[in-house]
């Protein structure tokens, strides 16, 4: 792997706050890399640390293996999408666009030529002339965007951009950003804290929580293979439940969940796992399978509940069971014939079951 | 229509007529074909054919001018720079410094520059009075720019550096395109001030230099003539218009 942009122990304080705690992260060229997590979790300190609108107090930032520190914004060859675009409101959008290549000397013809070939990248190239005042969220979006592009930065830095922009739009959206990126193949570090967003977009994802890095992996993996009840719980639905480990036996663990009994769980991947130790068995909702009659077979664990609570959503219902120990745990049924709305309703007894591989392991 | 909001009514007149009677009757009397402000006889434009013929007025109106113009200018870099210093770095001690001249008397102002010019050993004379102005009008150009430069988004600079400018370019096309508006409504409020200016160019004039506001004074203590109303409609007429610019250009800036 290439490594275009290296972030080696960064720190940066704020009068008595810690904003970034030696954060040190890998992002290879060509890479659709995000930073999510919730707000004030430094996401946004660090990517303003590698545009270059401040300094951090510890620690370095390369960019094809040279340190970035000392560089003033201006000479980095990197761009920032801003959250409300920053579009310059006193210059049409044409003027806009054409504002990196003047600041970088293009002669006239050449930036007239490459405004309008980016224009038409990001398909507005009726808009030229307008004031970005006269432009809808979308299409400043897209202007910005076409601004960040127009001479070609080894690395676009995104600050939820689409945050400001409805949901359809946002969906949207969405779909053009990830086919920008695999046309173009500059690498972009993106910032968001909504992580529907992060799984659908990235190659990979960093989450992070309190100023540091929680985990890097794949979008897959992280909502699989979460590595702590912080991932597991930030990344989607995830029922959480409190366990010690019994027994290991071979690739399986067997663990003990308080007031339930025990169940078999896969053994997880990359992590010691020690016969005493508390634990949480993350499981997905969607993984969980509610039933009124006894269950198949293969069915490992299963436990007696009763329907708590529901909630229609249209595609799926979400039921909410309670368990013999009190706990609700969250299971989704997908409303596969038309003008199906439930299978059981609120009261009804129920059989809560998964399979061993359902679940997967997270040491407290 | 009740009682109480007639009463409204007849109090803003009041509180209007108050305010604008005065100046209504110096306009119409320097129309009037009568050396005496007592009567109307018929309407003239001799009052102003003759004002143009005065060479004393003309000339205090062209230091007027000279003063103005000159005070404005220097009084608007300062301010600009003094504006921008004081959104940028939000310090305790700038703001008050910069904004003192402007809650001071002007007889204070007066008296302390004029010991002081006297102090240096200047002469008094028109510098004496374009320095005085631009003392008192850089706090309201601070003002203006001030206010504005807080409705710009700190992002438009940031972008502006993050595609490739550096400082002074960032400044010249970002910040200044964008602060104009209040940078011009201050130096328009600054030209306005400077030259209806009484107290303070009263003090640190000396005896050669004298401006408008000095001339018409020097006149009224002689008698009002028609005269002087005409001289003072034409100044009313340039601060009318002056001030609506202003409240064009930054609806905020008139208020503070």
């Amino acid at each position: 792997m290439f490594k275009l942009l290296e972030i080696k122990d960064v720190s940066r304080n704020f009068a008595g706050f810690t904003a970034l705690d030696k954060v040190s992260l890998a992002i290879a060229a060509g890479e659709f890399f995000t930073l999510l997590g919730p707000s004030g979790c430094g996401k946004t300190t660090l990517l303003r640390l590698i545009a270059g609108f401040d300094q951090p107090d510890g620690g370095d930032i390369l960019l094809d293996g040279k340190s970035i520190i000392a560089t003033p914004p201006e000479r980095r060859p990197l761009h920032t999408i801003f959250q409300n675009y920053a579009l310059f409101p006193h210059m049409t959008v044409a003027d806009n666009v054409a504002f990196p290549l003047r600041m970088v000397g293009c002669n006239k013809a050449e930036i007239e030529r490459r405004v309008s070939a980016a224009l038409k990248d990001v398909s507005l190239p009726d808009k030229a002339g307008h004031y970005p005042d006269a432009l809808s969220g979308g299409q400043k979006q897209r202007i910005a965007i076409a601004r960040a592009l127009v001479n070609r930065p080894r690395l676009l830095l995104l600050d939820e951009p689409l945050s400001a922009l409805d949901a359809k739009l946002r969906e949207q959206m969405q779909l053009e950003l990830i086919k920008l990126q695999k046309e173009i193949g500059i690498t972009f570090v993106y910032v968001t804290h909504d992580q529907g967003e992060a799984l659908a977009l990235s190659h990979r994802i960093a989450v992070m929580n309190h100023g540091a890095i929680a985990q890097v992996d794949e979008p897959s993996r992280l909502y699989g293979f979460p590595r702590s009840r912080f991932v597991a719980d930030f990344i989607g639905h995830c029922n959480l439940l409190a366990g010690k480990v019994m027994q290991l036996q071979g690739d399986r663990v067997l663990v003990e969940l308080a007031g339930l009994g025990a169940v078999q769980v896969m053994m997880p991947p990359d992590v010691t796992v020690e016969v005493g130790s508390a634990c949480t068995l993350t499981l997905r909702p969607e993984k969980i399978n509610i039933s009124s009659s006894l269950s198949q077979d293969e069915v490992q664990a299963h436990f007696k509940g009763v329907v708590h609570d529901m909630l229609y959503l249209g595609d799926v219902t979400v039921y909410k069971v309670e368990l013999v120990n009190g706990m609700l745990v969250e299971a989704l049924l997908a409303n596969s014939s038309p003008g199906r709305a439930r299978f059981f309703e609120v009261g009804d007894q129920v059989e809560v079951a998964w399979l061993s591989d359902a679940g997967h392991l997270v040491m407290d | 229509m009740n009682n109480k909001n007639r009463l409204l009514i007849f109090t803003a007149l009041a509180v209007y007529g108050f305010l604008y009677l005065p100046l209504l009757i110096v306009v119409v009397y320097s129309f009037n074909d009568s050396k005496l402000n007592a009567e109307w006889v018929g309407f003239s434009l001799k009052w102003y054919d003759k004002l143009f013929h005065n060479n004393e007025i003309l000339s205090a109106a062209g230091n007027s001018l000279i003063i103005a113009g000159i005070s404005a200018l220097v009084a608007t870099v300062l301010g600009t720079l003094a504006g921008m210093a004081m959104y940028q770095y939000r310090l305790k001690v700038l703001p008050g410094l910069v904004l003192a001249p402007i809650a001071m008397p002007d007889i204070l102002m007066g008296v302390s520059l004029l010991l002081f010019f006297i102090m240096l050993n200047m002469s008094l004379g028109l510098i004496s009075i374009i320095l005085a102005h631009i003392t008192f009008c850089i706090g309201f150009v601070a003002l203006s720019v001030q206010a504005r430069m807080s409705g710009i988004d700190r992002s438009l600079t940031e972008a502006a550096r993050d595609l490739g400018a550096n400082p002074w370019q960032c400044f010249r096309m970002i910040t200044l395109p964008l602060l104009a508006p209040g940078i011009l409504a201050g130096a328009l409020m600054a030209f306005t001030l400077s030259i209806d200016d009484f107290v303070v160019t009263f003090f640190v004039a000396g005896v050669g230099s004298s401006t408008l506001p000095l001339q018409i004074y020097s006149m009224v203590k002689i008698a009002v003539t028609p005269e002087v109303n005409a001289i003072s409609t034409l100044l009313m007429l340039l601060t009318l218009i002056l001030i609506t610019l202003v409240a064009r250009l930054s609806p905020g800036a008139l208020r503070s």
